[in-house]
């Protein structure tokens, strides 16, 4: 055992954790220190590897360099099992626990009361009932888990790792899909068990969340540690500058101040569109021949917004418009029939199909466009995939070969590719540049400006700040699932956009 | 709870099938038939016994039916070619059929495969292991044979409750037991509602594979030596099919064919339904036998889709009160 001072001052020490996959490296000698009793977050955007950091410390992931101390000892985990008894717990956004079997089996599985071999029942259900009183929870245990709220799971499942004797709880998104009131609940729960000593890592893209709960905060980006701060002596922009990182130099966008500004066409407008619980109705304008740019955080509302533009997530509000004229908007094939583009940013699992051609996957969603009784004939499309692969300049240039065995640049290439070739009025590119090497960066950058000056409206989702005021027109800025700010010409800087994204607002009620 | 719970669906379906038997054939409602149901469906009773808690383990063993054959065709060619006396017999065939099923389960488990093919091979073995002993049907003298055939207690009525029923019975009871009341059980539960997630939460999933198959291929090695004793022979070719006929009666039984659900008692209305289907067409006498599978089949159906109906209503979440205390 420790002197009681040197517990609180250290309860658990990461110290240079690295970890590759393959060629990426996820982590990079990162740190990370957690004291008895308070609330950690750890924040960072999408691959900024806070997953990874946890599954490393919970002993899912084999690390490659460093180690972990608990209370002054080392942890040398090599089970996920080792790791809890140690007294580590973690709770994860989707919640691991049985809903098939009752909620007092979930609380005391494998470690259940017995008597002559047999399970207490009664015995198991009072002291279930006891636990989650301490929770403020007053349900029946015998009942299945499945059959209660995502918040009750939670509570429960936070409930069973503090009764493994946890001395640290590691609440992964716990609020992601929880209302207001149970958030309360949750932050109630958390600052009672900070009280009794347990450390815990709160991760979480929610920033009101953070400042309202959290005593430090830890930012990671692009594997690294970038700094660790006490979150009361932390400006929100100074935050936002630490996740979104880059030396922001103060570019300002380089399309608006080379071209003057001659009035374009509306290729497609949307007004009040909106779905509730996913994004707040906005209005918004597509130009030909304009880049919109859209930035926020993590959860923002980007995706969401592209998704509903593109028909891919149906509207419950508002009105669509293409060239002016009325339009639904139900389903991707809407999108595409009225020349809608999306490229996701999931590449692997909802872009391309890795086993098939260059040439297959470039037809693909021109000869779905087509129906399938009008077949493209074999002439036909390796004369459309051997003009895009030298328009696009995809490499190695071999239209027969496996999508799969492309680098992340040409794989992208590729989906442009599919969608250019169904001749698209708007095409939305979801994180274009994620993922892949810098010299395919900027051609990636250079295409989506070549596409505009065709009379292409593009709609750009970009985590790049810099990247984002190279190439928009526009940028509407998201926070908290609402467009809060479009910025134009002259205004479109890194520092005007971190702005937006920081303004304080009265944001809670959209996520839930 | 709302709703019916899927085992008393069973119990009605049951109740009410012997009910419209008994208003047409007066007789069939007599302790005799009884005794002679559970008597002629004791090894199915037993072997699906064993597929319940497979099933409700999220897993499927297709090799029962092949271990039942193996048993007979072993403990037959022991006892009268090889002279081995007939406890011993047993003892070394169980002892065969466990290291069997633990082998299967360690495979599923150590190389992360599907149950259906391990299982599946499974089943070719054993059931080609049992033609290298014999392809002819051995009869089998030994006097225990008769004393255990002769062996009942009789009801009033005229009924008789075999030695082979009575086995039944009591594995039926120890396995309810052994899935309701103890920590085994529960780890069964958890297995079928999320491996990775039981394993999360420190249930030792390879141990409990393991044992739940060595479970399976034991209650069907013990179903083997019930068969012979029914059958007074061993022959490589029984108990084909068996296998399936199992999983039919866990299912109707109310067990959820992808787990996390069931029970050991609907299993066991589940066998005397299918038992009750083939005693209604012996009575009417002008069926083919086939009517049993065409109903058994029919059944099947009706489940399948009741649950489907049952998950959807699981699956939608009751509002529960949190935090009155916060």
């Amino acid at each position: 055992m420790e002197t009681s001072s040197d517990s609180v001052a250290c309860l658990l020490e990461v110290r240079g954790i690295s970890k590759s996959f393959g060629a990426v490296r996820a982590l990079q000698e990162v740190d990370f220190t957690l004291r008895a009793g308070e609330i950690h977050a750890l924040l960072g955007e999408n691959g900024a590897g806070k997953s990874t950091l946890i599954k490393v410390i919970t002993g899912v992931f084999a690390r490659d360099a460093g180690n972990v101390r608990l209370g002054g000892d080392d942890v040398a985990p090599r089970s996920a099992k080792a790791v809890l008894q140690a007294g580590i717990a973690t709770v994860y956004q989707e919640v691991n626990l049985l809903p098939n079997l009752s909620v007092a089996q979930n609380l005391f599985l494998d470690r259940q009361p017995m008597r002559f071999g047999v399970v207490r029942e009664g015995e198991m259900r009072r002291r279930a009932r006891a636990l989650l009183a301490d929770f403020g929870l007053d349900i029946d245990v015998a009942a299945p888990l499945g059959h209660y709220s995502v918040a009750i799971q939670h509570v429960t499942a936070i409930a069973r790792a503090v009764d493994l004797s946890a001395r640290v709880l590691i609440l992964d998104e716990p609020t992601a899909s929880l209302d207001r009131h149970e958030v309360d609940i949750l932050f109630g729960i958390m600052r009672q068990l900070a009280k009794r000593g347990i450390g815990i890592v709160f991760v979480s893209h929610f920033l009101d969340q953070v400042y309202e709960i959290s005593d430090r905060i830890t930012v990671l980006r692009n594997g690294r540690l970038v700094g660790e701060r006490d979150t009361a002596s932390l400006a929100r922009i100074e935050l936002i500058r630490m996740m979104l990182g880059r030396e922001l130099v103060e570019t300002t966008s380089a399309r608006a101040a080379t071209r003057e500004h001659q009035p374009r066409d509306v290729c497609a407008s949307f007004e009040n569109f909106g779905k509730s619980g996913y994004v707040a109705p906005f209005n918004l304008e597509l130009h030909h021949g304009e880049v919109v740019g859209l930035a926020g955080l993590l959860g923002s509302g980007r995706t969401e917004t592209a998704r509903l533009v593109f028909g891919a997530e149906r509207a419950d509000g508002g009105q669509a418009r293409v060239e002016g004229v009325p339009v639904r908007l139900h389903s991707p094939r809407d999108g595409v029939r009225h020349g809608f583009g999306y490229c996701p940013e999931e590449r692997k699992t909802e872009g391309i199909v890795a086993e098939l051609s260059v040439r297959e996957n470039i037809v693909l969603a021109l000869q779905a466009k087509r129906g399938l009784h009008r077949p493209l004939a074999r002439r036909e499309q390796n004369e459309i995939a051997r003009r895009y692969v030298r328009m696009l300049d995809i490499r190695p240039p071999d239209p027969e070969r496996p999508v799969g065995l492309l680098s992340g640049g040409n794989q992208q290439k590729v989906l442009l590719a599919r969608w250019l070739a169904t001749s698209p009025r708007l095409l939305v590119l979801d994180e274009p540049t994620r993922g892949i090497d810098v010299g395919a960066h900027s051609e990636i950058i250079r295409l989506i400006r070549e596409l505009c000056d065709d009379g292409l409206a593009l709609l750009v989702i970009s985590s790049e700040l810099d990247e984002i005021v190279t190439y928009s027109d526009r940028v509407v800025v998201l926070r908290d699932r609402t467009h809060v700010e479009e910025l134009a010409g002259e205004a479109i800087d890194v520092t005007n956009i971190l702005a937006a994204i920081a303004a304080d607002g009265a944001s809670h009620e959209v996520h839930a | 709870m709302k709703g019916l719970p899927p085992v008393l669906i069973t119990a009605i379906v049951l109740v009410a099938g012997s009910v419209l038997c008994a208003v047409q054939f007066p007789n069939i409602a007599s302790t005799r038939v009884v005794g002679n149901l559970l008597t002629d469906n004791a090894f199915r009773g037993i072997v699906a016994i064993g597929m319940t808690f497979v099933i409700i383990s999220g897993g499927i063993d297709l090799s029962v039916g092949s271990v039942i054959g193996f048993t007979t065709i072993f403990v037959a060619m022991a006892i009268e070619r090889w002279g081995v006396p007939p406890l011993l017999a047993f003892v070394a065939v169980l002892a065969l059929s466990a290291a069997f099923g633990a082998a299967m389960g360690a495979t599923i488990h150590v190389f992360d495969l599907p149950p259906f093919i391990v299982t599946l091979a499974g089943m070719f073995l054993a059931r080609g292991a049992s033609f290298l002993l014999s392809t002819e049907s051995v009869p089998i003298t030994a006097p225990v044979y008769s004393t255990v055939s002769d062996f009942a207690l009789r009801v009033p009525g005229g009924g008789r409750l075999t030695a082979v029923a009575m086995i039944m019975l009591a594995i039926v009871i120890g396995g309810a037991l052994l899935l309701r009341l103890t920590r085994f059980g529960a780890n069964v539960y958890a297995l079928g509602g999320s491996r990775t997630t039981a394993s999360l939460m420190g249930v030792a999933v390879g141990k409990m594979t393991v044992k739940i198959y060595m479970l399976s291929s034991l209650l069907a090695g013990i179903a083997g030596i019930v068969f012979s004793f029914y059958t007074s022979a061993g022959y490589s070719l029984s108990a084909v099919g068996v296998e399936l006929d199992s999983i039919a009666a866990v299912v109707i039984g109310g067990t959820l064919l992808t787990g996390g659900q069931g029970s050991v008692i609907g299993t066991f209305l589940g066998v005397l339904i299918q038992g009750l289907i083939q005693t209604y067409i012996n009575f009417d006498g002008t069926l083919s036998s086939w009517w049993t599978k065409i109903a058994t089949g029919v059944l099947l159906f009706v489940f399948i889709v009741l649950q489907q109906g049952l998950v959807a209503l699981a699956r939608r979440p009751v509002a529960g009160r949190a935090g009155a205390a916060t």
